[in-house]
């Protein structure tokens, strides 16, 4: 490339990655490129994926011109546990931890909902939100103890959540399958008032599955950017994520600081597997595999960037990947499609983080430079 | 034209918003030490790193021993007989002396293995004939400095060069240590080797330079014979003005011992005791100098009287009250303060605004938060603006600036605002005028006089002697984690202090 | 005592691929570069080890080593990725290695139903046929890889350098080295070799590839890694303790006085035990010192 075209492409780089936000949508939208590509390199017809994209986001079935709003409640519904758990990820974040453990904290949290549907008062109203604070005290405990184990052992968060997903998913079986009255994949039915389920909201939708976890999802949002934005303790867990050796010198307790960061991240995570199993179930399941709404959690908060408005609109972008795929298949086009763009997407943001780190540097280093020229006491 | 070992002709290098060297022109005799003199930021490291082959200029031209030469890389530069003593030491810490030296240029065996007992008896040899003792199969994390900056010449006699580049060599020596340096270097030049030294020390260029050439803010301001030359001359083109090395203080008033050390011992990262049994004092209205080479357990006193670290044994006394278990957050409550060694990894949280930077050690009560737990960022705000106008910190938006957008001297002075802002009882000072350029350091210690001043103690740790001279009123020397002597600053004998660095006591000196 | 003794083929079988894997993870983050997609990769090689042998199997005897080959070039080329990100664009090595590792569960599965029209492999008729005392020829591929890994980075010059670039690459830099390139290369022998490791499970424990073969079997290889304190040998003693850990969830089963715990037990037990050992042999200073960290060239 000429000397010149470089220099264009490395001017329309650095203003792309100068905002979080314009790198967010360059990053899905070349995600959906590639996604395209690799849907045409295998013979089928892209625009089937984006016809049912666009059905999934407004219930418009383009090919048979009809409307249904019960897809709007189906995505908004797929797209609660998505942005609660892209807001665990994204917390712990903040704090400079890399939780990756959303998904045994859903588990956790997925599972003792169950219980305490099946258990606890049959009160209305008071017995769902049992329930989910159960739900999330149960999940702020399975991230607490990653957040201990590092604290205290110095163990390596990364690997410690991973093979607590395992023990959290086995448990899960074990515990639930000793219910009376259980079988290999499910539990009795759950009391009515035990569930989420709105009648306003599945009115709203034509039937969708969407439900009271709405409000949890949006109370939780509030709760994310009140706490990092507006708290004492957003500070000293915002300070500890950028410079953790500055941040004890300050005063701050960072070994408290990151296990109460890693059992908020449980808890969001935790309040999503509430939502899951009181909201789109009528009775308890014995999981025989991973939702893996924590695993793509994972990209809904790197595209987020760990903001809380951030979260919440990735959260909804992802939740349309992952309702659209039955249409997808539908209309033969590999389901698979949608996680291959979030894994995409997910390396695409590592290498953001890694244009940053290197311009960061440049900066620093030019400005290094530039002070030690430029600068006096202001006698020259 | 006679011969010139090196010619650096014409050189230009920019790097983003800087011109690090304009137009410089370098010409090193054969056989000669030459010396390049400038302060942080004069252009040095960089000219150097291009003879090197780490940059490329933008402009100008290089000739090694009359012919020109292009040095694309290192190796290039090694292929020329250029070799590199750097100024922070590349050296594998966990490889022996020898891995480190034949690192790059294995000697092989009849299987294509790494021959390392020929490699060692190579070594050995070389360190013969050169005069620099080493022992071949030590580890470097366990031989002394010293031996450390020995490695790093054989590093380069290895590679059979005749040209070495000496970066700020005696940054990290005791000043015995530079003797022996300095007898190596002429050593060296004995042997016909070529030698340039980069250096801000005057005296140093004065004892073993033939000719220096100044650089300044990028420029090369002129070569000249180091023997007709003083060093009032010297720091005058070093700086561009003249240059006040003494600050003017009055006599001390000390008060009430405000921070006192009992027989404490740390231990370090390792697991060795860094810190053996020292006690040191230090009253209000005085400042108390450790004087020491990096390495000495200083580190770890700072950290253990901060709170950053916990200590073995012994006790730490703040304001009578013993503080030896207490909370980082405690002692700076009862009002310590701490300017660190390290101001991008303790001092400040880059990625926060000034504002935020500046209430780092207060943000959790009022008036910058309630008792509900809720900040107040309008109170941050105008507190930032208040220091900001108080101590003339350049931060081009205010309270808003990011911390990393500012230079290294505003920073430093944002550290010093936010400290001294608190009215600390101590104050703890490490290393507050590393990397900064006359100007700056003429400000800190400016403000650090004030502290001691306005009553205050001051406990200041550094690795230059001059500095710890000049602005210390008692001195204490510390040596492999003892204090090896105490002595008043009025009179003291450089010389002296610096035996008592390298540990050895003088009779009565002891505390 | 006797039945400790017949499990031995048992635990060999599992703890090649968790040993094989864990040599790759050992000298990428010797070279300086974190891989946390062990894990994708090994499921690459699974993938295309299954998917080649099943379409072969009926063509000829060796399709069993052809499968093998091809999963070792599988990893090698999808490490590419996490190199090229890692090294060349400098980032974030953690997330670019858990971006491979949901690529891999995505991609196999998608190919699965290309291919095959469902979400697995088609399953073959016979995997690896074990050897002399029923132990399966990756146990002997296992110490292959084991003594070579030693030997190129303790006796060979290009060890020693690659070591050198994980431990201070600017000092590796300054003498000429280029630490980019070892740095590539050690990534692509992780890459290759986990992917070898999946083929080697596959072929082994199962008769086909689905999303949950792998199972984190390539995060136990990592942590084997760090519990092996970034050695050799100790990355193999800690491969066999994981890997005995597996096995002993599958067949403690035969052991009479166990059979009335519940089998999640069991299925915990390898990942609990990870956790422990990590809990007990937690120590940063073993770590290679300059892991982890983009190496930016120049200055010095």
């Amino acid at each position: 490339m000429s000397p010149s075209g470089t220099k264009a492409v490395s001017t329309i780089l650095d203003r792309v990655i100068a905002s979080e936000r314009t790198v967010s949508v360059f990053v899905v939208l070349l995600g959906f490129l590639c996604g395209t590509v690799l849907i045409l390199a295998v013979g089928r017809n892209p625009l089937h994926m984006y016809e049912a994209l666009i059905q999934t986001l407004t219930g418009f079935d383009l090919t048979r011109g009809t409307w249904n709003s019960r897809y709007i409640g189906e995505w908004l519904t797929a797209s609660l546990p998505l942005i609660l758990c892209g807001m665990s990820m994204g917390f712990a974040a903040r704090t400079g931890l890399f939780n990756i453990g959303a998904e045994g904290q859903y588990i956790v949290g997925l599972t003792v909902a169950q219980f305490v549907a099946l258990f606890g008062p049959r009160v209305p109203g008071l017995h769902w939100m049992l329930a989910v604070v159960a739900g999330g005290l149960a999940g702020a405990g399975w991230g607490g103890i990653v957040g201990w184990l590092k604290a205290r052992f110095a163990v390596s968060e990364v690997v410690a959540t991973i093979m607590l997903n395992y023990v959290a998913f086995f448990l899960s079986r074990y515990f639930t399958r000793l219910i009376p009255d259980a079988n290999t994949y499910r539990t009795p039915a759950f009391p009515e008032t035990a569930t989420l389920s709105n009648r306003l909201l599945e009115d709203l939708t034509n039937g969708s599955r969407l439900n009271t976890g709405l409000f949890v999802a949006l109370l939780a949002c509030l709760a994310y950017w009140f706490i990092i934005e507006r708290t004492r303790l957003g500070f000293s867990l915002r300070a500890t994520g950028l410079n953790k050796e500055a941040a004890r010198y300050g005063g701050i307790k960072v070994t408290k600081a990151i296990v109460v960061s890693m059992s908020i991240a449980g808890a969001f995570a935790g309040l999503a597997g509430v939502v899951v199993a009181l909201g789109s179930f009528s009775y308890g399941r014995v999981l025989g595999g991973y939702d893996n709404y924590g695993f793509n959690g994972i990209a809904v908060a790197l595209v987020g960037n760990s903001s809380a408005g951030g979260t919440l609109i990735s959260g909804l972008l992802f939740g349309m990947l992952a309702s659209a795929q039955p249409l997808m298949q539908s209309r033969q086009i590999p389901k698979e499609v949608t996680w291959i763009i979030s894994g995409l997407v997910v390396v695409f943001i590592s290498l953001r983080s890694g244009f940053r780190m290197l311009l960061e540097w440049r900066a620093k280093r030019a400005a290094a430079r530039g002070e030690r020229l430029v600068e006096g006491d202001g006698s020259e | 034209m006679a011969g010139y070992a090196i010619e650096m002709l014409d050189i230009t290098k920019v790097f983003p918003g800087v011109v690090a060297n304009d137009d410089v022109t370098l010409r090193v005799a054969e056989n000669e030490i030459h010396a390049i003199l400038g302060e942080n930021g004069a252009g040095k490291s960089t000219l150097m790193s291009i003879l090197f082959g780490l940059y490329s200029p933008d402009k100008g031209r290089i000739r090694i021993h009359g012919s020109d030469a292009a040095i694309k890389d290192p190796n290039d530069a090694t292929e020329l007989g250029i070799g590199m003593v750097h100024q922070h030491f590349k050296l594998v810490h966990n490889y022996s002396v020898t891995e480190n030296i034949i690192l790059g240029l294995e000697p092989r065996s009849r299987f294509g293995t790494v021959d390392l007992g020929g490699a060692e008896r190579r070594v050995a040899e070389l360190s013969r004939q050169y005069g620099l003792a080493v022992e071949p199969k030590a580890k470097i994390e366990s031989i002394t400095v010293g031996m450390q900056q020995r490695v790093e010449i054989l590093k380069i006699l290895y590679r059979n060069a005749d040209i070495l580049i000496f970066d700020e060599p005696t940054a990290v020596l005791t000043p015995q240590e530079v003797d022996e340096l300095i007898s190596i270097m002429r050593r060296l030049k004995a042997e016909g080797k070529t030698i340039i030294l980069i250096t801000h020390k005057l005296r140093e260029i004065k004892e073993v330079a033939e000719r220096c050439t100044v650089l300044r803010r990028g420029h090369c301001i002129g070569t000249v014979d180091v023997a007709t030359t003083s060093e009032d001359e010297l720091a005058r083109m070093m700086v561009g003005r003249e240059v006040k090395f003494r600050i003017e203080k009055h006599a001390p008033k000390p008060g009430p011992v405000i921070l006192q050390i009992e027989s404490l011992t740390v231990k370090n990262s390792k697991g060795y005791p860094a810190v053996q049994n020292l006690s040191l004092e230090v009253r209000s209205g005085e400042i108390v100098g450790v004087a020491g080479v990096d390495g000495n357990g200083q580190t770890e006193l700072i950290q253990a009287i901060t709170g950053l670290g916990d200590c073995e044994s012994g006790r730490i006394l703040f304001k009578g009250r013993d503080i030896t278990l207490a909370s980082i957050r405690e002692r700076i409550r009862m009002g310590m303060g701490h300017i660190p060694e390290d101001r991008h990894k303790h001092g400040l949280v880059l990625d926060f605004r000034l504002d935020e930077n500046l209430v780092l050690k207060t943000f959790d009560a009022p008036p910058f938060s309630d008792s509900l737990g809720m900040m107040d960022f309008a109170a941050i705000a105008s507190h930032g603006e208040r220091l900001i106008s108080q101590y003339d910190i350049r931060a081009g938006q205010g309270s808003a600036t990011t911390a990393r957008s500012m230079s290294g001297g505003n920073q430093q002075k944002a550290i010093i605002a936010r400290e001294i802002d608190l009215s600390p009882d101590l104050l703890v000072v490490a290393q507050p005028t590393r990397g900064l350029d006359v100007g700056a350091i003429e400000y800190i210690h400016k403000r650090i006089v004030d502290e001691r001043d306005k009553g205050r103690a001051v406990l200041l740790i550094s690795f230059e002697l001059d500095e710890v001279m000049d602005l210390c009123d008692r001195i204490a020397a510390i040596s492999k984690g003892e204090i090896v002597g105490i002595v008043d600053a009025e009179g003291a004998d450089e010389r002296a202090i610096g035996a008592m660095m390298a540990g050895i006591a003088k009779p009565e000196a002891r505390p | 005592m006797n039945s400790l003794l017949n499990m031995t083929p048992s635990v060999l079988m599992m703890v090649a691929p968790i040993l094989i894997a864990a040599m790759g993870g050992l000298v990428s983050e010797r070279s300086g570069v974190v891989n946390i997609a062990l894990e994708g990769l090994m499921g690459i090689g699974a993938f295309a080890a299954a998917t080649c042998h099943v379409l072969l199997e009926s063509a000829t005897p060796l399709s069993v080593w052809i499968a093998l080959a091809v999963a070792l070039l599988a990893g090698a080329l999808i490490s590419l990725i996490h190199a090229y990100a890692s090294i060349t664009l400098n980032a974030d090595q953690v997330i670019s290695g858990t971006g491979i590792n949901l690529l891999a569960t995505g991609g196999t599965v998608f190919l699965c139903q290309i291919i095959f029209h469902q979400e697995r492999t088609e399953p073959y008729r016979l995997g690896m046929l074990p050897g002399a005392g029923g132990v399966y020829p990756t146990a002997y591929i296992a110490l292959a890889v084991m003594i070579l890994t030693w030997y190129v980075l303790y006796k060979r010059p290009f060890g020693l350098r690659l070591r050198a670039c994980g431990e201070h690459p600017a000092a590796a830099a300054s003498a000429g080295i280029d630490v980019r390139k070892i740095r590539y290369i050690a990534v692509m022998v992780s890459g290759a070799l986990a992917g070898l490791a999946g083929g080697c499970l596959v072929l082994t424990q199962t008769i086909q590839y689905t999303m949950y073969t792998i199972n984190g079997a390539g995060f136990i290889a990592l942590a084997a890694v760090s519990f092996g304190r970034w050695l050799p040998k100790g990355v193999a003693g800690a491969s066999l303790l994981f890997g005995a850990a597996v096995a002993l969830a599958i067949y403690m089963v035969n052991i009479q006085a166990l059979r009335s715990l519940p089998p999640e037990f069991f299925s915990v037990l390898p990942y609990i035990i990870t956790i422990v050992t990590l809990v007990i042999f937690s120590g940063r200073d073993y770590a290679p010192r300059a892991a982890g960290q983009p190496f930016e060239k120049g200055g010095s």
